[in-house]
């Protein structure tokens, strides 16, 4: 029998593993990945919540699996077109390269939120604001600091940047922030013992297994103060720092407070790939992210046969659950392939 | 002590079995919007008032809201209607409409009648 | 059975004796109808016009006075014709319905004239019965009594194709709208109905009464003639349904007359009456006056603001555009939804062919009850200016919300060696117009006196603002006399011209925005443009100047939910960004938020883009 062929759009987190399952089970897969080198988000991660995994860790051994023969992966390969006639599928990258497959998985993923759209936040405008993807990045070279390069006494995390925000168009909840807040936190006060952590949300989602443990350690091991109370507005003061006021809507009184370093906990938005794709095909959703067939039994089908979907091109996930929805996509293609 | 906000409430409790709620739901009748506040504070946060006074809108509301009418006719005539909260609301309720018809509702003045009066004039 | 009694009834009127003979005097008993409703109209008019008069503000009135001897009648005048009669501005906007109300005024308002002098003429008087002209062919039958007739009977049959051609647009106009290019055409109150009936009647009648006496006296023209032949042909009783016909004329003159003061026809003389006051100096004021009541009655509804109003193409709001909001204040069943529901943006304003300013007017009903005695914002104020500055920089509540607006303002300011005192950078106050704008006028009074207070105290003669709102406030209610209020885009307009800032051009395309504020409230058109096109190149929008897109989100409204909003928004936008522009420049604050939030263009205000491409190598104008 000919060997069946899968496209994965996407080698983040959720395209990687369903390549290694779909390769597993003797199917060839073609792998692109727009970046220069495979790995999504991820990348810029330092360590995981809810355990402070080394974020490196998982994906060298996610990607590790890529090492095999069926597997082809393209970097630098962006898809302009993707087309299905008559069961067959073909994608054309920018540069006018095709592809053909008998299915495809779409998994491209998802991009931080721009912060820069919430412009009374100040991000991009004054120094010392920083969104949360910006915060790993320093942890993983390990040098927190602030732009005059002193170890910030006193650090802000905000939480719901660009999620449950209707003026930004996002009225969903991106899931992963309030948990990431309080892993930051923590990070932060490992690191500045004696520094002082505020974290402000206007509702804390501990959902997951082992968050409601973690935000109990940020509370008891570590001081982190949680202020319920949106920020509204940030502005640099003449000494470089950062001023925020909010409502600490708990005591029902304003509430002003200058820190060193303020950080944006940004949410998820769908790539533009996702969002390219997914109109492209019909299976464009709310906000541009992919609309799966089904809520509970087909979360991995399209409208279209031969089309599916995993990770967080669908909706906001954690790695945890990217990685068992790409799994559980990689059966259904194999179940479609038979 | 310290005051706490503002005294707008003699009694200090809340009983709902007493208040009287009829306002708010002819409020929420004039500005639907106002059911999806979820209390994050962002309008007081922003707003141009507060920068002068403890006025607190959210508190305003709520307080409408829980039939705690005593003062808070008074506490809403500090608004400047500048707007800066409704640009601030992440659930899109329209406050400045919300401020707007509280006053009108607590005034009590039929509002159509004094509009065909001044016409009529 | 039908014709059999009718001519009973005729034969029963002429043994009352009810007809007068026609040669013996020029009376007539079908004229009666006619002069009561004259009569009628013209006590009502002048009731009305006095009575409004006198509730103009009397400061204004006697200003008003002194001018009636300048030249401003004359342009009154001048005016008067072109637009009541010709009008020429609903011309411009939409040929067909400018023909349709041009056939209509102009066309009867020259039969009214030729029939004048007609009758004039044959008469050998000017002052001659009125109603001699109005029937002119019945009373006059024979041909060749006076040089020149033939010609004038011809003028009239002209003009009475003309008017009926408007009549045949109007009716089509009414049942299907599309045809003359309206989207939607209003609403009709019972008695407009009666009106608009009895005037679609006045012509087609007039027409059938004078080719009658054509037919049995030859003196029509070539379509009154014509008409009148063919009526002779196929055997019509003409003797005994001419003065029938006649009647009905008259009395349908006498019903639209009877109707005219209590329906939309009331225009017709109010707009001669609103051209007079206006330019004689009368205003809107903050008060509901009788200048109101004036602009109310002046409004035709011809419907032109419907199509001009965003709420209504893009978010689907169809009662309260000017000619609702009028309407339903004049018969006093105005509702507070038509009355807040309005962006205020004022393209209804600019695209009025009459210019009434509607939005003022609702301005001014809504004014609200106060407490006279109380003070609002007796709250602690912002900090005096402590040194001696140049210029002031008032920010404006949600320039806050934009802080690089804020930021490179600041740039600015330094490039330009400029010392400025920022105003509002604290504790500011609101500039007051939000209140205006929802008839809290005292409440408004009140934050511009502590505003006032602050400015006049720093001595400082120029201030400069980043938000239209609060600019149009400071030009035109704060009386900052000896002072200059200038928007931030003409100040960097300003010092670009003078050299004091420096700019690099950049490849940028930009396509910009009008603010409702800066540009039809404050008609700063040019200074943006001129400053965008320094630093970028300026692409043209479908909608601009006077005819601009409002963002959807202002103070004027402050019930539209933000659904509707966005609708508002996302349709401008797309206005906006057809000629797919790099950046949308924008000078106001609440406009780059709102436009920001649709996320499909870069959004920057003027400011940015002029901090972004100060000129790199710059170092003049050192202290």
């Amino acid at each position: 029998m000919e060997q069946k062929t899968v496209l994965i759009i996407g080698a983040g987190m959720a395209g990687a593993e369903a390549a290694a399952q779909l390769a597993d089970n003797g199917l060839r897969v073609l792998l692109l990945e727009q970046a220069a080198q495979a790995g999504g988000n991820v990348r810029n991660w330092a360590k995981l919540f809810p355990d402070f995994t080394v974020a490196q860790d998982v994906r060298r051994q996610i990607f590790a699996q890529l090492d095999h023969p069926n597997i082809e992966l393209h970097t630098d390969t962006a898809v302009a077109t993707l087309r299905e006639h008559q069961g067959r599928w073909t994608a054309e990258d920018e540069h006018g390269q095709r592809y053909e497959a008998d299915a495809v998985l779409l998994a491209s993923g998802f991009t931080p939120f721009d912060a820069g759209r919430k412009e009374e936040l100040g991000h991009g405008i004054y120094g010392n604001i920083i969104t949360s993807v910006e915060y790993e990045q320093a942890i993983l070279t390990g040098r927190l600091l602030t732009t005059e390069g002193q170890v910030p006494r006193r650090v802000a995390f905000l939480n719901c940047v660009g999620s449950r925000d209707e003026k930004v168009g996002n009225n969903y909840c991106s899931r992963v922030c309030c948990i990431n807040a309080v892993k930051q936190a923590i990070e932060y006060k490992e690191l500045v013992p004696d520094g002082e952590a505020y974290v402000f949300y206007m509702d804390l989602r501990m959902s997951g297994q082992c968050y409601e443990e973690l935000y109990r350690r940020a509370q008891q091991d570590y001081s982190v103060h949680f202020i319920r109370g949106r920020i509204s507005e940030a502005s640099g003061t003449i000494d470089r720092r950062v001023q925020l006021k909010a409502e600490d809507t708990l005591t029902g009184l304003p509430l002003r407070i200058t820190v060193d370093l303020f950080v944006l906990m940004v949410g998820m938005e769908p790539s533009t790939g996702t969002r390219r794709l997914a109109s492209q095909c019909g299976i464009a959703g709310e906000y541009g992210f992919a609309r799966a067939a089904g809520t509970f039994t087909a979360d991995n089908l399209t409208a279209r046969p031969g089309l599916f979907l995993a990770g967080t091109c669908k909706r906001p996930l954690t790695i945890p659950e990217t990685l068992a929805d790409a799994r559980s996509a990689a059966l259904q293609i194999i179940d479609y392939l038979k | 002590m310290k005051n706490f906000g503002f005294n707008i409430s003699k009694p200090r409790g809340i009983d709902l079995d007493k208040a009287d709620t009829s306002l708010y739901r002819k409020l929420i009748r004039h500005v639907p919007s106002l059911e999806r506040c979820l209390m994050c504070g962002g309008c007081t946060a922003t707003c141009s008032v507060n920068n002068h006074t403890d006025f607190n809108i959210r508190k305003c509301h709520l307080m409408f809201r829980r039939g705690q009418l005593d003062g808070l006719s008074a506490e809403l005539d500090k608004c400047m209607l500048c707007g800066k909260c409704t640009l601030v609301c992440p659930r899109g309720v329209n406050t400045r409409a919300v401020i707007m018809n509280m006053r009108i509702l607590l005034g009590g003045a039929s509002y159509e009648r004094r509009v065909s009066h001044a016409v009529r004039k | 059975m039908l014709l059999e009694s009718s001519r009973t009834f005729i034969e029963f009127l002429q043994d009352t004796s009810l007809f007068i003979t026609v040669k013996s005097s020029h009376f007539i008993s079908f004229v009666v109808p006619f002069y009561l409703g004259c009569i009628f109209l013209f006590t009502v008019l002048i009731y009305k016009y006095v009575k409004w008069i006198q509730g103009i503000d009397p400061r204004q009135r006697h200003a008003m006075w002194r001018n009636l001897f300048t030249r401003r009648p004359w342009e009154a005048l001048k005016e008067t014709v072109l637009e009541s009669l010709v009008h020429h501005k609903i011309y411009k906007r939409n040929p067909v319905l400018g023909y349709m109300h041009m056939s209509l005024a102009f066309g009867w308002f020259l039969m009214i004239c030729f029939g004048k002098v007609e009758s004039s003429i044959y008469n050998h008087s000017l002052l001659d019965d009125p109603s001699f002209a109005i029937f002119f062919r019945f009373f006059v039958r024979e041909k060749g009594l006076y040089p020149g007739q033939n010609t004038l009977s011809f003028i009239m049959d002209f003009l009475l194709l003309v008017v009926l051609s408007g009549v045949a647009i109007a009716i089509i106009k009414r049942f299907h709208s599309k045809v003359v290019g309206m989207k939607k055409t209003t609403k009709q109150t019972a008695i407009d109905k009666v009106a608009l009936t009895s005037l679609w009647w006045i012509f087609p009648l007039r027409l059938l009464a004078e080719s009658v006496t054509a037919g049995l006296a030859h003196n029509g023209s070539f379509l009154t003639q014509s008409l009148g032949n063919l009526f002779v042909a196929i055997h019509l009783p003409l003797e005994s349904i001419e003065l029938v016909m006649w009647w009905i004329y008259s009395l349908d003159l006498c019903l639209f007359f009877a109707c005219l003061p209590f329906s939309r026809y009331m225009h017709i003389f109010t707009e001669v009456v609103l051209i007079f006051l206006r330019k004689l100096g009368a205003q809107t004021t903050e008060e509901f006056n009788g200048y109101s009541m004036v602009q109310l009655n002046a409004c035709s509804r011809c419907g032109i603001c419907i199509d001009a109003c965003q709420l209504g193409f893009s978010a689907g709001v169809d009662n309260i555009q000017p000619v609702n909001f009028v309407a339903d204040t004049r018969y006093l069943r105005l509702t507070s939804e038509v009355l807040n529901d309005c962006l205020m943006c004022d393209r209804c304003v600019a695209a009025c062919p009459v210019g009434v300013e509607s939005t003022l007017i609702r301005q001014q009903i809504r004014a609200k009850k106060v407490d006279e005695s109380k003070l609002y914002y007796a709250y602690d104020q912002a900090e005096k200016a402590r040194k001696k500055y140049n210029v002031i920089y008032f920010a404006g509540c949600m320039t806050h919300l934009t802080p690089s607006i804020i930021t490179s303002m600041k740039k600015i300011f330094k490039e330009a060696n400029e010392r400025y005192w920022f105003m509002d950078e604290d504790k500011g106050m609101c500039c007051g117009r939000p209140l205006r704008q929802q008839g809290f006028f005292q409440q408004a009074d009140e934050l511009m006196l502590k505003n006032k207070e602050l400015i006049v105290s720093s001595g400082i003669k120029l201030l400069v603002t980043s938000c239209p709102i609060c600019y149009k406030t400071f030009k035109n209610d704060y009386q900052l006399t000896g002072m200059q209020a200038m928007h931030h885009s003409e100040y960097i307009d300003y010092l670009i011209k003078y050299g004091r800032i420096k700019v690099d051009r950049s490849d940028l395309s930009i396509v910009y925005h009008d603010p409702c504020e800066l540009g039809r409230g404050c008609k700063v058109y040019d200074e943006p443009r001129r400053v965008l096109q320094s630093v970028g190149t300026l692409r043209q929008a479908e909608f601009e100047r006077e005819n601009a897109f409002c963002c959807g989100n202002t103070m004027g409204n402050a019930i539209l939910p933000s659904e509707k909003q966005q609708q508002v928004r996302d349709d401008a936008l797309d206005m906006l960004t057809r000629c797919h522009p790099d950046v949308l420049a924008t000078a106001c604050p609440l406009c780059k938020k709102t436009f920001s939030g649709g996320n499909k263009v870069k959004v920057k205000d003027i400011a940015e883009i002029v901090a972004d491409n100060l000129e790199k190598s710059s170092n003049f104008g050192g202290e």
